[in-house]
């Protein structure tokens, strides 16, 4: 190599000719992940927020609204939910998980292409993508349950030890949805119909949740079917049990243990492992399939 | 090759798109109900067998038609397209400027988007946030940095694109087209930037149309055709090879085998006179591709005649590092003595210019020329160019003019012209 004289100075400090990586789910390096990953969430969330007048404020007005307007109907117009105890919390937790879940869902599925410019043209790890709006969506879902915080003291209930149990329950609902929103933003790009088939889902399943008619009040076999079939069934019944009503019944009662525990959380970490698997085969072709 | 250290590496990389055939809203719908999932792919070839070396603080050209795969080599350059196949290796950080930016999002301030992107290329979230304002500043647009992307025009993005992407730290810089955008001040940075990069010892690969930006820039070209290389090496011959492919394609475009196209593409594939040297400066053992402010700007070239030729000629354009044609001059006949040119004999071509360009790079390009029986002008040639510098601080404009303005006092008491 050495024939013409010298070798060359710039050559010193010379970085190394290393294979490139190529488009991937998770990139090959971790601190690099993590700061991507909140550098695009930041952006998502001011994005979601920064050009309207009330801002941030949406996130707890929208509930806020929501659970009025079905208040009113269910309990004002229908009189239901009188013999439930500490009913509007209920109906409050529910929506607020509920919609955490849909939020995370629906805005995942355009992900990517809402992401096109980025993709198109830059190189990081593509599940940054869905991972930031599961971020964003989880920072308002917590700002929601602080904001309607005071209507729990209001109705008596502090705060006690049982209440850390929410950890694992939330903990469990971000990482269903997140899953579900890994796999819906890969699908989307092969089968575009997935935009409509999802908004149908999200529907049924608001239907198939307990948040606007407490377990108890769905006739046999449908508690169970629920329970069994609908992952976040169990995740809002639970909340309920640790949360609000002790006595209330909760999936172990009203499902036993197969079907009440065990299938739930087999889907969920089933989902879990088919999103990562699913999102790393796909990953390195999305740019293209744009 | 030298023995520089390379900075790319390329190694067999082939790439093929699927493509949809029958597009869903084509199908039939009963089709469709019996088989959602299923859809005729044809497999379409982007690139096939590409393999090349770029080296360390080399400016390296690749040009070809649309459609010929740059863009998508230049995407699984930047890891945004995986390869099919091949290995392609590469030493330190990349910074790529593919389709006209660098993926800035419409709906947030340009400082936003400034950090994001920085990040993205390789910045901590630190130093992107310190160097924000020094980008925007260097983009010109520090009077807007909190004007949402939308607002700024397509000209203020690319000048913000392109400022990040030089200032990341990057080792290699990827630009596709970035000369197409943007106005000729832009265009003018877009020149006292590489040239400061390419001092400082970066690499940068160019996709480009332009064949004077390549012979202005660029120590090696590569030209790619219907996803493979087709010519490789030194910016001139690459380019011929270029000028030979579009004038092929325009010939068929034509669909005659012997208008103008199809005869400049034979001539260049296989001219009656070949150039055997050419260079700048009056003594070639000087050659000299620096040039102050006003001297004479000397071409010479030696042709060596390998076909009778009726009646030689030699002509030759400057054009500016943007592709901007300056000048045209020689004639498709020099009234050679004798009137033509026999095998075997070699001629000197001296070309002489005054030199009125203000500082910059530009390209003297220039090739023999024969004067066919019915009066047309024809190549007999292909082109040479060489590139060359002006020395001085670049001033507004395009020349230096000789010129005179001079100031003096008058007689206050004296009525002013024009005035009752």
């Amino acid at each position: 190599m050495s024939s013409a004289g010298g070798a060359p100075a710039i050559g010193a400090d010379l970085p190394e000719l290393r294979e490139i990586p190529g488009p991937s789910a998770f990139g090959t390096d971790r601190t690099r992940f993590w700061e991507l990953l909140w550098i695009v969430s930041v952006s998502d969330f001011k994005q979601t927020y920064a050009n309207t007048t009330l801002g941030f404020l949406w996130t707890i007005i929208k509930p806020l609204v929501f659970f009025g307007v079905i208040f009113v109907v269910l309990r004002g117009i229908l009189r239901f939910g009188a013999d439930v105890p500490n009913y509007p919390l209920i109906l409050v937790m529910g929506l607020i998980m509920f919609q955490y879940f849909q939020e995370v869902t629906t805005r995942g599925v355009r992900s990517i292409p809402n992401r096109e410019s980025m993709i198109r043209k830059m190189h990081f790890p593509r599940i940054i993508v869905p991972l930031s709006i599961a971020l964003t969506a989880t920072l308002t879902l917590f700002f929601n349950l602080l904001a309607v915080s005071p209507l729990f003291f209001a109705f008596g209930l502090w705060p006690t030890l049982e209440w850390l149990w929410m950890i694992p329950i939330l903990a469990t609902l971000i990482l269903f949805s997140t899953a579900l929103g890994l796999i819906l933003s890969v699908t989307f790009i092969r089968f575009p119909d997935v935009d409509q088939v999802w908004s149908l889902v999200a529907r049924v399943l608001f239907y198939a949740s307990p948040v606007l008619f407490p377990i108890e009040k769905i006739p046999e076999p449908f508690d169970v079917v629920m329970t069994a079939v609908n992952p976040l069934a169990p995740l809002i019944e639970l909340a309920r049990v640790v949360v609000i009503d002790p006595n209330a019944p909760g999936p172990l009662a009203v499902a036993g243990p197969l079907l009440g525990v065990l299938l739930p959380l087999s889907m969920i970490a089933f989902a879990a492992v088919f999103s990562l698997w699913i999102f790393k085969r796909e990953a390195p072709r999305v740019a293209e399939a744009l | 090759m030298s023995d520089r250290p390379l900075s790319i590496e390329v190694r067999d990389v082939a790439k093929s798109f699927r493509i949809q055939t029958d597009h869903p809203a084509d199908r039939p719908r009963k089709d469709k109900l019996l088989h959602p999932f299923r859809a005729e792919h044809r497999e379409f070839k982007v690139l096939e067998d590409i393999s090349f070396e770029v080296e360390r603080g080399e400016f390296f050209g690749v040009i070809g038609r649309n459609g010929s795969g740059k863009s998508t080599l230049l995407k699984i350059l930047a890891s945004v397209y995986a390869a099919d196949a091949g290995r392609v290796r590469i030493a330190g950080r990349m910074a790529p400027f593919l389709e006209l930016g660098v993926g800035f999002n419409q709906q947030q301030p340009a400082r936003e988007n400034v950090i994001m992107n920085a990040v993205m290329m390789g910045l901590t979230p630190d130093e992107a946030a310190s160097r924000a304002d020094e980008m925007i500043d260097f983009a010109g647009l520090s009077d807007h940095t909190d004007l949402q992307l939308k607002n700024y025009s397509s000209g203020m993005k690319v000048r913000l694109a392109f400022s990040v992407l030089t200032q990341v730290d990057a080792d290699i810089l990827l630009l596709d087209e970035v000369l197409a955008v943007g106005d000729s001040a832009f265009q003018q940075k877009c020149e006292s930037v590489f040239t400061k990069l390419r001092d400082e010892g970066k690499t940068i690969v160019l996709v480009t149309h332009s064949m004077p930006t390549v012979n202005a820039f660029c120590d090696h070209a590569l030209l790619l055709h219907d996803g493979r290389i087709d010519a490789f090496g030194k910016p001139i011959d690459v380019s011929n090879r270029y000028l030979e492919v579009n004038m092929r394609a325009a010939a068929e475009a034509e669909g005659g085998r012997d208008g103008y196209a199809a005869r400049f593409a034979e001539t260049i594939a296989d001219p009656p006179i070949h150039i055997a040297d050419a260079w700048l400066g009056a003594d070639p053992e000087q050659r000299n591709s620096a040039l102050g402010s006003g001297e004479p700007i000397i071409f010479n070239a030696e042709l060596e005649v390998v076909r009778a030729v009726e009646r030689p000629g030699f002509q030759f354009k400057i054009e500016d590092g943007q592709g901007q044609s300056l000048f045209m001059g020689g004639a498709a006949d020099l009234e050679l003595e004798g009137g033509h040119a026999e095998p075997g004999e070699r001629l000197r071509v001296r070309v002489e210019v005054e030199n009125r360009l203000a500082p910059g790079r530009y390209v003297i390009s220039g090739g023999g020329a024969q004067l066919t029986s019915d009066g047309t002008s024809e190549p007999a040639t292909p082109v040479t160019a060489l590139n060359f510098e002006v020395e001085g601080t670049r001033a507004e404009g395009l020349m230096e003019l000789d010129h005179a303005v001079t100031m003096e006092r008058i007689d206050s008491d004296k009525p002013v012209i024009g005035r009752p």
